[in-house]
């Protein structure tokens, strides 16, 4: 048995449905991300899994024992907040302590477990500041280390690195992810953030429109989108629409071009589908034992270490990303390209 | 121009203020005839009726401050973090006070608590005393709430709440350890507005017939000519001496020391 289960979890909001029949099994010591648009029900799973709302049906069983009907206070779960929540009065220590000391732990301990954490999270000299003398990284790294020292069976983190500006977030992240490892604490990580969930993760929970589309490592998120609407939210899908010629050797009609995929499609013939790839598997020229198409390029946009091009394949601009290398040449907009693309690497989206 | 008339309107409105305040000190210092002296501030601070009404109207405002604090406090905190629809309503009896004239609701006390009522607390004194301050609570509840609802505003109130809970804390320590410190300098302007209000009230503790400052004041100044106005100066010294601790404690307060 799994260490959190979440077992058909349902919340109302009114009539209202925002979490709909939601089941999530996570092993100890792993680290699950909830990643989906605003609105899709990931923040209020978290919370209530932190007992902050009550699920309107389901259960929510941490190592078999059901945490439903436990108060926020007597769950012994860490939360990490996107404002931080630091309490202002009290000093970096104090917040750190705020735990122990409200479950009357002895004060050596208290203050050698605040020394560690504090060291933990690599502020080691700040335990008298006050939280408004923190940056922002600081004070979130603070918070983590408060929801850490009260040692929860859990932690949640609900977007604690979106009020961060971007080079923190990037620092902070692998930061986050280091101290969860080493401390092997199983954590629930909600975020909007693609890069976010796809560079912390051991499995991510893509969710749409309350309900959990997708459970999946990473490499399997990105890679094998099960939904369309995973392949469109998690990374950049390009898509082209088509039509099945010949399901059982995989011919497929796209763009005005006909592709072999090389493989049995499960559509019949003659139906409309679309063609789904990332703009990094399509590349210039023709390469044996790929497909080749046909395009003219639209866009060029530079971005350094990648070159961003649109490419108008029959009447569809798709993306095209190719490394850059010193010494080529950039391609021009107007250019009539042969392109190719690795037939495992399309993805055929019916309907 | 406009700058002239800045000025001109300062300085009309510093006249209003000072000049009673210095004729009304003057005076007071004018007992013995063609010299100043301090005859009148040492008749009024060595008669110990003075003392006795000063030291229990300043008893009766510490327990009106605990109380109101213990009162408002958690009220305010729970309309902001679970009925903030309720706001309105609340703020609407908070400031009932200001409209219902004191002697209104004295009159209502002594009609429902007299000695032959279902609870008799005019009957003894601490009865009387306990309704006295029930009294002065309500007087001062619109500056009371106001004060330490602008305080919550300053804080995320849900947040830090959600954050404490999460660490294991129950309400009463959410709300003495976190809540209440960070709303300590509100609670004390409402607290500093409150003691002067219950030093200068009159009319409740005149007809519960509690030996309160207000009633002595008045008694003086119906009786004597030199001694009301070192009286007021004194008064007004005290109120002076408030402010400047408030100002203090704020100065002192570390957390709040970047936001101001």
């Amino acid at each position: 048995m799994a260490f959190l289960e979440l077992d058909n979890l349902e919340k109302f909001y009114g009539p209202v449905q925002v979490v709909k029949k939601f089941n999530l099994s996570v092993e100890k010591g792993e680290f699950i991300s909830f990643l989906g648009p605003s609105g899709c029900g990931k923040t209020t799973t978290l919370r209530m899994v932190a007992g902050f709302e009550t699920p309107t049906s389901g259960s929510i069983r941490i190592d078999g024992q059901d945490i439903v009907r436990l108060r926020p206070n007597q769950r012994n779960i860490g939360m990490v907040f996107q404002s931080y929540a630091l309490f202002p009065n009290l000093t970096v220590a104090q917040n750190v302590g705020f735990g122990m000391k409200v479950a009357r732990r002895p004060k050596a301990e208290i203050d050698a477990r605040v020394k560690e954490m504090l060291g933990i999270i690599g502020l080691p000299d700040l335990g008298a500041r006050y939280p408004f003398q923190l940056s922002g990284g600081q004070q979130q790294r603070v918070a983590l280390a408060r929801a850490l020292a009260i040692q929860p069976q859990v932690l949640l983190l609900d977007e604690p690195l979106s009020a961060l500006d971007a080079q923190i977030r990037v620092s902070l992240r692998s930061e986050i992810r280091a101290i969860q490892q080493k401390l092997g604490i199983t954590t629930i990580y909600v975020t909007h953030d693609q890069e976010e969930a796809l560079s912390m993760s051991d499995r991510i929970v893509v969710m749409h429109k309350g309900k959990a589309d997708q459970v999946g490592t990473p490499v399997e998120i990105y890679n094998r989108p099960a939904t369309r609407f995973v392949a469109g939210f998690v990374g950049t899908l390009n898509q082209i629409e088509g039509r099945v010629e010949d399901a059982a050797n995989g011919l497929v009609i796209a763009g005005g071009q006909s592709l072999a995929l090389g493989r049995r499609l499960e559509q019949s013939n003659g139906t409309s589908v679309a063609l789904a790839f990332r703009p990094e598997a399509l590349h210039r020229g023709e390469h044996p034992g790929e497909i080749g198409l046909t395009g003219r390029i639209a866009e060029v946009h530079f971005l350094g270490a990648v070159i961003r091009m649109k490419v108008d394949i029959g009447g569809t601009q798709v993306s095209l990303d190719s490394f850059n290398r010193a010494g080529a040449d950039l391609p021009r907009a107007g250019d009539d390209v042969a392109l190719s693309i690795a037939p495992g690497d399309v993805l055929v989206l019916g309907d | 121009m406009n700058r002239w008339l800045a000025w001109g309107v300062l300085i009309f409105g510093v006249l209003y203020f000072i000049l009673p305040l210095y004729g009304m000190a003057e005076f007071s210092l004018s007992m013995r005839r063609g010299v100043y002296s301090f005859d009148a501030y040492t008749k009024v601070l060595t008669d110990p009726t003075f003392q006795q009404t000063f030291s229990y109207s300043v008893m009766m405002a510490v327990f009106t401050i605990i109380f109101g604090v213990l009162l408002v406090v958690p009220t305010a905190y729970w309309v902001r973090l679970k009925m903030p629809e309720a706001r309105p309503f609340v703020e609407f009896i908070t400031l009932l006070p200001l409209v219902i004239p004191a002697i209104v609701i004295v009159f209502g006390y002594i009609r429902l608590y007299n000695t032959s009522s279902w609870l008799p607390l005019t009957g003894s004194v601490t009865g009387t005393n306990l309704l006295l301050m029930f009294g002065y609570a309500t007087l001062s509840l619109p500056y009371m709430y106001r004060a330490v609802d602008t305080g919550l505003r300053t804080i995320d109130v849900a947040t830090l709440t959600e954050a404490a809970q999460s660490l294991g804390a129950s309400w009463a320590t959410i709300l003495a350890r976190i809540i209440l410190p960070n709303v300590l300098v509100a609670v004390l302007s409402g607290a500093f507005v409150t003691f002067a209000i219950v030093i200068g009230e009159f009319t409740m503790a005149a007809l519960l017939d509690r030996p309160a400052f207000g009633p002595y004041m008045q008694l003086l100044g119906a009786n004597r000519a030199y001694e009301p106005a070192a009286l007021a100066v004194i008064a007004f010294a005290i109120t002076w001496a408030c402010m400047g601790l408030i100002q203090l404690v704020s100065r002192f307060s570390k957390h709040t020391k970047a936001q101001r």
